[in-house]
């Protein structure tokens, strides 16, 4: 049986973790509060952004410009976007399953597949892992900047149009609310048409300046705005993933500390019967 | 919608806002070949945007706009206008506009060449259009 010093210091070792788990609890509810309304003010742009190349992408001829260039897709890209730090819950488990599960698929197509590691827990799983990462970047989410964002984009960009990958999927951690994310695969590139909601009509746009030239300024902008919409829902969705972890583990600490308690104090009853049959029995002991 | 209604839908979006999203009857931006009108019912239409005055008007009042460059999409009575920035005529900061033009002048003035003078030229394009704008309220 446990000694009572045994339990007691149990207890405050229990007490001294809960400790550190309502402080990080209340700093990811702070930092989720900013990260929210990050992705919140760049959502509109970002999904508008999308929506008109999408009407774009779905008239112009695809040789037009290279990002929109349909191959046969036998080089995939998988961006897998965790988080930098653990201490959240399944948020990066999701991730890697998810992604680890797109590249077992595209393999049995027999098509060749690279990883694209964001995140350092992105990073560690995939080097150990059989499957080639392309490139990675990590270390960043603690002090995000669009600059970011960009530097991933300009590699990415630089990988479709050297025909070193046909396809870029992304797998990444939708930020819904402060509990929720949606675990989400996205086609990155080429950029897919989106049908415009005009009817039965033909569309037609009038450009200007030149189709080609507009496409020019407005795709690499568009893989820049998603990535980094990306990264904003990634780092939300992180903190969402953190608090409600953490609170999770202040909760189960104050549980067992509960129970350690109810355990002391049996434990300490017990003893203190135990001495006072001890007494009563060597007190009749010398009555005799 | 009744025959006469002549109102359609504009948003003004930049990457980190919305400046502006409602029912409006008349709009005029700067396209990158000219400043445009739009009315009810105009054709599809895509343009790049010019730094410059957006002028917009609702069934019963009038905005102003500094744009500083972008893309406009007109489709199905939907005007979409992505700005690089944006900001509405009495949020300008008329100070920091004018301290903005007297650092593009200087600049211009040691005339420097190549980048940094296209740059200093277009910074005072856009501190010259937010003071013409600003002092429109």
């Amino acid at each position: 049986m446990a000694t009572l010093r045994d339990i007691r210091r149990k207890i405050s070792s229990v007490k001294s973790t809960q400790q550190i788990t309502k402080a990080m609890k209340m700093v990811a509810a702070a930092k989720l509060r900013r990260a929210q309304e990050n992705i919140l003010k760049t959502r509109p742009y970002a999904y508008r952004l999308n929506q008109v190349l999408g009407h774009v992408a779905g008239l112009v001829d695809r040789s037009i410009h290279p990002l929109l260039e349909e191959r046969e897709a036998k080089r995939i890209g998988i961006v897998a976007v965790t988080a930098d730090r653990g201490l959240c819950g399944a948020f990066n488990q999701n991730i890697l399953r998810k992604a680890t599960e797109e590249l077992e698929a595209q393999t049995k197509d027999v098509k060749d597949v690279f990883v694209i590691a964001i995140g350092r827990h992105a990073r560690d799983y995939f080097r150990i892992r059989p499957y080639p990462v392309i490139y990675e970047s990590y270390d960043f989410f603690s002090h995000l900047e669009f600059a970011n964002a960009v530097r991933i984009s300009e590699e990415i960009i630089r990988l479709f149009t050297q025909h070193e990958l046909d396809h870029i999927h992304l797998v990444y951690n939708e930020f819904k609310s402060a509990i929720q994310q949606n675990l989400t695969v996205e086609q990155l590139l080429p950029i897919q048409p989106v049908k415009p909601d005009i009817g039965r009509r033909k569309l037609e746009y009038l450009y200007e300046p030149s189709p080609d030239q507009i496409l020019d300024a407005l795709l690499p902008k568009q893989i820049d705005i998603q990535l980094w919409r990306v990264l904003l829902e990634s780092n939300a969705a992180e903190q969402g993933a953190r608090m409600t972890a953490m609170e999770m583990a202040t909760d189960n600490a104050s549980e067992m500390i509960d129970k350690l308690t109810l355990y002391y104090n049996r434990v300490r009853q017990a003893t203190i019967t135990k001495e006072i049959t001890e007494i009563v029995g060597g007190a009749e002991a010398l009555n005799k | 919608m009744s025959e006469d209604d002549k109102s359609f839908m504009l948003e003004i979006l930049t990457p980190d806002r919305v400046i502006f999203s409602g029912e409006i009857i008349y709009l005029r931006a700067p396209g990158i070949e000219g400043s445009f009108g739009v009315l009810k019912n105009h054709i599809p239409f895509l343009t790049a945007l010019d730094i410059g005055e957006i002028e917009v008007e609702t069934s019963d009042q009038k905005y102003f706009f500094a744009a500083g460059g972008g893309f406009a999409e007109v489709l199905n009575n939907v005007v979409s206008i992505l700005a690089e920035t944006a900001e509405r005529a009495d949020e300008i900061d008329v100070e920091r506009a004018k301290k903005a033009r007297e650092r593009a002048e200087a600049r211009l003035r040691a005339r420097t060449e190549g980048v940094n003078a296209n740059r200093a030229r277009a910074a005072l394009v856009r501190a010259m259009t937010r003071l013409k704008i600003a002092s429109k309220i």
